[in-house]
């Protein structure tokens, strides 16, 4: 049932010369069926374009998913809740604490558990340094697309900076496995604050300079503006999310509209684009790491007191190690966890947090115990793509390579 | 923007079920931990979710799945769609019971939005349910010619043996898409046990092949002998 | 120390413009220090791939910088992520297409035994479709792993018997001389 393609026919194109023509006067063309990945520098992964080309316009795009396919939620159903906390991580694999965080809150919305101020300040620090890393990321393979590799260089530098910090943190450079359902696995460490307000610091000038190559670049700009437009509608109508729908002028931001984590606490502004094409993407991204910065720093600022996990959620969060090897009573408790997972009542949940590729949803079935009888992973990369047959058909086939770098998707996270 | 704070999401819990009732359908209550939920015959599902879209300004459709309530279980596939309102900043979660436990099917609702087309096909790959009226129900995740669909409660997590994808591919390396090994996996606990022997976890019953058929009894045969 | 496979390099003050050496060492030492990685970037690995390129640990100081998309002017795939059934096939192609002599780096938990995606759709090891040369652990490999196995690999390339099959009846063997 695949896709029909017309393949090149030379026989029946010349059949349909009309009869008046003399051959060679006019010049034929021939429809060109090209597939484009899954193994292509451009398309970020193992994303596959099934094109149909006439000439160097597409007349046809049919995007095959799938290669990437790992089983992700079938594996859910098999372990329970903490378990499947490393396997968040490899879902969108540049902003894995995001996805820590989104799993963690998901689940503890089905506990009807809060966690501490202190734990939500933490999961918002990483949660925004996993998006400008994310966004350095999209922003440096946007750039090495349309053909401007020092962008990626650039970028590639600051991640590692980030990495350092994330190591400290959670002993991983980006497999961070960090949260726990109820709290988080460790506190932060001393001086960790100081040195993650540090590289804000010194992160805004180089991302000032790092967009100055992009932004105002007559190549880059002819490359982008104007082209994949995307409009408010259709951005709507196929669920599109993050800074994708906010390029097309559509401020929908759940960190504003429906916070978690206490991001209602942070002034943060939320940037859309004019006209929804490839360069107002790439606009809302570099604005939105600005953002970023600026909540870490209110966060650092009023960073606090108290305990880093849910202390009364006895069922549910595992004690620190410390507490396991000198007390009978967290002993016994951290024993149950380790083996029973964390105890959840039978019902349902649907939790969405803003990740930086989009809106990050979990569907949570649970009928009690420590293993969810569903988990559906709502993935933004994969509606943020399901609108490319449509975008894409009319355009330069050089195009596809920019509204790609645009999109800016993960295939873990498209294909689970 | 307003924030999705308490007031508007309890005025909002009434809302989806006393309005589609007043459309004339037979919307139930849906027990949810969470965001409003309606459960609706199969039929009206894709005039409900019209109705919601137009006069409610619930415009993203932000999910789309499916769940598979236990083998045997009647009715044992549901449908799921949640939907997001930009406006009003609240989520309704609409359920379906599939009418058959072995042929699934529900109607499609690509013609209200475009984006559900990619989350139908995904459910399509990964349950089986069959969307009546997809302008192209095909698998997006799986190849098109794999046997089974993945997601089903009595499908393996390890997987059934199958041929690759590629013919060329099987012929020169030799290999088939084969069982992963679970050595003796995945372990899962009884949950509310004190007795810590009770407790301790065991691996999760998959010895289907001994106790029922498999679905490709005679190809696992050959393969174990 | 001379022993048999103690390559004899160039010392311009003894020899003047002249080097006299083995075909198999200068054959090696050239495909040692510019080996083209085709980069088979599938999932996680591939950020750490990248970040191997990248000024911190820089890739280039091992002469592997130059990563080529076109398996056909690649010499060592590295195979960066979870190989799925569905990718496995384009996986081989790709390396069939690659010009002998070709080398395989299994990067990561997955592409060396599917790690932690015990599932239905993934490959459990690369090493079923393609022979593969060094296994990295770790879930992603540090890159200075990648690094390390790059080491090995080119300690293995430098031992490899270069010109055996031009002096002998046998075909060279597919893929990996050895």
């Amino acid at each position: 049932m695949a896709t029909e393609f017309s393949f090149p026919d030379s026989a029946a194109k010349a059949a349909k010369v009309p009869a008046g023509l003399v051959e060679g006067t006019e010049f034929q063309t021939e429809k060109m069926s090209l597939s484009m990945g899954p193994s292509h520098p451009s398309t970020h992964g193992v994303l596959r374009l099934q094109m149909e080309l006439d000439g160097e316009i597409l007349t046809k795009c049919d995007p095959v998913l799938g290669y990437l396919h790992r089983g992700d939620e079938k594996i859910a159903e098999n372990m329970t809740y903490n378990q499947f906390v490393p396997y968040t991580d490899r879902l969108d694999y540049l902003a894995p604490l995001a996805n820590n965080m989104a799993y963690a809150i998901a689940v503890e919305r089905l506990a009807k558990l809060e966690v501490p101020a202190r734990c939500q300040a933490i999961r918002v620090i990483t949660a925004e340094m996993a998006r400008i890393s994310a966004h350095l990321m999209g922003l440096g393979a946007f750039g090495l697309d349309v053909g401007a590799w020092s962008v990626l260089l650039y970028s590639l530098h600051e991640r590692e900076k980030l990495y350092k910090l994330f190591e400290e943190l959670t002993g991983a450079r980006f497999t961070t496995s960090y949260t726990r359902i109820g709290g988080v696995t460790r506190d932060v460490p001393e001086g960790w604050l100081g040195r993650v307000n540090a590289f804000c610091d010194q992160f805004l000038p180089i991302l000032e300079e790092t967009l100055t190559l992009l932004t105002r670049n007559k190549i880059f700009m002819d490359r982008t503006v104007g082209i994949g437009v995307i409009s408010k509608a259709d951005a709507l109508a196929y669920g599109l999310t993050g800074p994708n729908l906010r390029g097309s002028g559509v401020p929908l931001d759940l960190r504003k509209d429906k916070p978690y984590s206490g991001y209602e606490q942070y002034e943060f502004d939320v940037p859309v684009g004019s006209k929804g094409d490839c360069y107002d993407r790439y606009l809302v991204r570099g604005e939105e790491m600005r953002q970023s910065v600026r909540i870490i720093k209110q966060v650092i600022a009023k960073f606090p007191d108290g305990p880093w996990y849910a202390t009364d959620a006895k069922r549910i969060f595992a004690p620190p190690k410390d507490k396991v090897l000198t007390s009978m009573e967290e002993l016994i408790q951290n024993f149950m966890i380790v083996t029973e997972g964390p105890q959840m009542p039978p019902g349902e949940v649907y939790f969405e947090a803003e990740n930086p590729k989009g809106i990050l949803g979990f569907y949570v079935v649970s009928k009690g115990g420590g293993v969810p009888w569903r988990l559906k992973i709502r993935s933004p990369s994969f509606c943020n793509l399901s609108i490319l047959p449509k975008i894409c058909t009319g355009c330069l086939i050089s195009d596809v390579v920019s509204i790609l770098g645009s999109l800016d998707f993960v295939m873990g996270e498209c294909d689970r | 923007m307003a924030s999705g704070n308490e007031s508007t999401s309890t005025t909002a819990t009434e809302l989806p079920l006393a309005f589609l009732r007043g459309k004339g359908l037979a919307a139930t209550e849906r027990a949810s931990s969470d965001h409003p939920a309606v459960d609706v015959p199969l039929g009206e599902v894709v005039v409900a979710l019209g109705h919601l879209k137009s006069e409610q300004g619930f415009d993203m459709l932000m999910d789309l799945t499916a769940i598979d309530w236990a083998e045997g279980a009647s009715p044992r596939f549901t449908v799921v769609y949640h939907l997001y309102s930009t406006t009003r900043n609240v989520y309704v979660r609409v359920a379906a019971n599939c009418a058959s436990d072995t042929e699934p099917s529900a109607p499609s609702v690509v013609s209200l939005w475009p984006g559900a087309n990619w989350h139908e096909r995904e459910c399509f790959d990964l349950m089986g349910v069959k969307f009546v009226g997809h302008p192209d129900l095909r698998r997006i995740l799986m190849w098109d010619e794999y046997p089974y669909h993945p997601l089903r409660k009595d499908f393996p997590l390890a997987g059934i043996e199958t041929a690759l994808p590629d013919a060329d591919v099987t012929a020169e390396t030799g290999t088939r898409v084969l069982s992963a090994p679970m050595a003796g996996g995945p372990f899962v606990a009884t949950s509310g046990e004190i007795n810590l022997t009770e407790a301790e976890p065991r691996a999760k019953d998959e010895s289907w092949a001994d106790r029922r058929p498999r679905p490709d009894q005679e190809g696992l045969k050959q393969v174990r002998e | 120390m001379v022993t048999a496979n103690t390559e004899l390099g160039y010392n311009s003050k003894v020899e003047g413009d002249v080097v006299v050496t083995r075909a198999d060492a200068v054959i090696n030492w050239i495909r040692t220090n510019s080996m083209w990685p085709m980069p088979m970037g599938l999932a996680c690995c591939a950020i750490e791939l990248m970040a191997v390129g990248g000024a911190r640990f820089d890739i280039a100081r091992f002469g592997a910088e130059v990563m080529r998309f076109s398996p056909r002017q690649a010499d060592c795939m590295i195979v960066a992520g979870t190989v799925t059934y569905k990718m496995a096939a384009h996986l081989r192609r790709i390396y069939d297409q690659m010009c002998a002599p070709k080398w395989v780096i299994a990067m990561g938990a997955c592409a060396s035994t599917g790690g932690m995606y015990r599932s239905y759709a993934t490959l459990q090891g690369v090493d079923r479709i393609v022979p593969v040369d060094v296994y990295v652990s770790g879930c992603p490999p540090r890159p200075e792993a990648l690094l390390d196995a790059l080491i090995k690999l080119q300690n293995k390339v430098k031992r490899e018997p270069a010109t055996h099959h031009l002096f002998s009846s046998d075909a060279p063997p597919h893929g990996v001389q050895s």
